[in-house]
């Protein structure tokens, strides 16, 4: 029980964030027209691809004999760039098809 | 931290709120992704190059940095560039599970960054014990990274067709079991001895991964979206962990937006279809199909097929077509032959619109999407209600490869697996043709009534091949 308190003590600003996270993600899609689910899935998708920040801060501490973590923080910087970068691309060019038949009239 | 760094994390939390909340609109939904991108964008580079860790020490290994940079980026843009549209959710899924074995990934390196911090002071133990409140979150990012991960591919392999659906005998039991064992392991890797903390922690992973290829498994095809939904809001939440882990607040944020935002879409998919999250993920309606298939075997009655020739010559002398497209367009896809035959139709003054139930193709949205690459314009894709409204008005309705979207048991039929899910009320229509390969039943596994009904004629074949000869026979009319 000493060390929930404490762990709750110490991270009391981010389990802050979390809780007000979670209901700002709740009130976001609220209002969601059912033809945006797969291109909103694909953006957030894209958004938690934000991983990637934690896989270069291992990259970067790793030390230069450690392979194990060289090795795995590289896959990992690899694995979330893709997620990242991927992500967006592919939500783009879903997004760009709905804009394209909206600006122009039919002939 | 440093000021800069602060900010820009700061700036990347608000672009991934405005980006989500931009991407509910329909007008401003590709500017809202461009935005979180360059949130994105710039806690990166202020992570590579302003980072340091209580010491002040920087980070290092800049060539490998890059390097992993390098790679993603030219990967992901080209497969996600080169991906055709009747991909797209397999591709979502795939770049889904390589977040989550990000996260695992890290969890791993830092379970071993810990462990070997504290294993040269085990005498006392005290070292380790403190470790412990990074541990639970170490844990937590492990075991979610690793389902999402493993259940991602599988969830790609099968939309994709190389994995085929599976019922493993006793499933559930064997998934309780594995949940039973992930937890009973973690809890031995607290109490246990600390020499023994990298065995238990290493089956944890072995578990969790098992986990997720068992859980996604047995799950039908046309359920995955609600699976990749889910999948997703897992890999948010293993992000958060990370970011509890480096008291990084751009990934807290990003991870918990993502995690939140991704299962209120999931249960939002689940609404449009009238399932419970529960069903989609045991498999309720599959499981009871082959019962109530081959249980009640009632007697149908006949129904009656439709030549290319006769439809072609319904839908042209026809003042009002509804084309209701489904799973079958997809899976040919069909949506370019599709496009064609309305321009055709119009063009001898039938007036053409589009049904979309919410959940028709692979996700909900997906057929607009495809239908938006063959360039049909906005204003004739309607709604569901909207399409009620108008079909006492049309005079044909096509289906393309729909089918429990267009059940009228859901209405009607109280016992029916689907009873009260929405559905496009084409029956009030004049003629129905439906498109098909076959009278096999659809994704539900239940006969569809309205196959039978005297309005409706059949049109047997691939939708593709059968739109192209439609729009043959029309030009040649």
């Amino acid at each position: 029980m000493d060390q929930f308190m404490d762990f709750f003590a110490l991270h009391y600003d981010k389990i802050t964030i979390v809780i007000l996270s979670v209901f700002l993600g709740i009130e976001i899609i609220g209002r969601v027209p059912s033809v945006l689910h797969t291109p909103l899935m694909s953006g957030a998708n894209a958004i938690h691809g934000v991983v990637v920040i934690g896989a270069i801060i291992i990259m970067g501490q790793a030390e230069p004999d450690n392979y194990m973590a060289l090795v795995l923080g590289f896959l990992a910087v690899v694995l979330g760039t893709l997620n990242v970068v991927g992500g967006f691309v592919v939500t783009d060019r879903m997004l760009e098809m709905f804009r394209k038949k909206k600006a122009p009239p039919k002939p | 931290m440093n000021f800069v760094l602060l900010l820009s994390y700061l700036i990347g939390s608000v672009t991934f709120i405005v980006g989500l909340k931009m991407l509910s609109h329909p007008d401003k939904a590709r500017n809202g992704n461009l935005i979180a991108a360059v949130g994105m964008l710039i806690a990166i580079v202020a992570t590579i190059f302003l980072y340091h860790d209580e010491s002040g020490a920087r980070l290092h290994n800049y060539g490998w940095i890059f390097s992993g940079l390098i790679i993603g980026t030219v990967i992901g843009t080209a497969t996600a560039k080169k991906v055709k549209m009747t991909a797209m959710p397999e591709m979502v899924s795939l770049f889904n599970g390589m977040g989550g074995a990000c996260a695992m990934l890290i969890s791993i390196v830092e379970f071993n960054h810990l462990y070997g911090k504290y294993s040269s002071v085990f005498a006392n133990g005290t070292e380790w014990q403190q470790g412990k409140g990074s541990l639970v979150i170490i844990l937590l990012g492990l075991i979610i990274g690793s389902v999402s991960f493993a259940g991602s591919i599988i969830a790609w392999g099968k939309l994709n067709g190389s994995i085929k659906d599976k019922r493993i005998p006793a499933g559930q039991a064997l998934n309780f079991i594995l949940l039973g064992g992930i937890v009973v392991l973690s809890v031995l890797l607290f109490t246990g001895s600390p020499a023994m903390a990298p065995l238990f922690f290493y089956a944890v992973l072995l578990l969790s991964l098992l986990y997720g290829i068992l859980f996604v498994m047995p799950i039908g095809g046309a359920d995955m979206p609600v699976v990749i939904s889910l999948l997703n809001s897992f890999t948010g939440v293993a992000a958060a962990c990370g970011g509890f882990l480096y008291n990084n607040p751009v990934m807290l944020t990003g991870g918990i937006l993502v995690g939140s935002a991704g299962t209120i879409l999931t249960i939002l998919m689940c609404k449009a279809m009238n399932r419970s999250l529960k069903n989609v993920l045991i498999g309720a309606i599959g499981a009871a199909s082959g019962n109530a298939g081959a249980g009640n075997g009632k007697e149908q009655g006949n129904y009656k097929e439709i030549s290319v020739n006769d439809s072609a010559v319904l839908m042209a002398y026809a003042r009002k077509v509804f084309i209701i497209p489904g799973y079958g367009l997809a899976v040919a896809q069909a949506q370019h032959a599709c496009h064609e035959l309305e321009k055709l139709l119009e063009e001898k003054g039938v007036e053409v619109k589009y049904g979309i139930h919410p959940v028709a193709g692979r996700m909900p949205g997906h057929m607009n999407v495809l239908l938006a690459e063959a360039d049909v314009p906005y204003e004739k894709l309607l709604e569901m209600e909207e399409a009620n409204s108008e079909f006492p008005t049309t005079n044909v309705v096509l289906i393309l490869g729909a089918n429990d979207v267009v059940n009228p048991a859901a209405k009607e039929d109280p016992a029916s697996p689907i009873y009260g899910m929405p559905i496009l009320e084409v029956e009030q229509a004049e003629h129905i043709i439906v498109n098909k390969r076959s009278m096999k039943p659809g994704y539900a596994g239940i006969e569809n009534d309205l196959f039978f009904k005297p309005k409706t004629s059949m049109l047997f074949g691939d939708a593709k091949k059968v739109l192209q000869e439609l729009v043959a026979e029309l030009k040649s009319l």
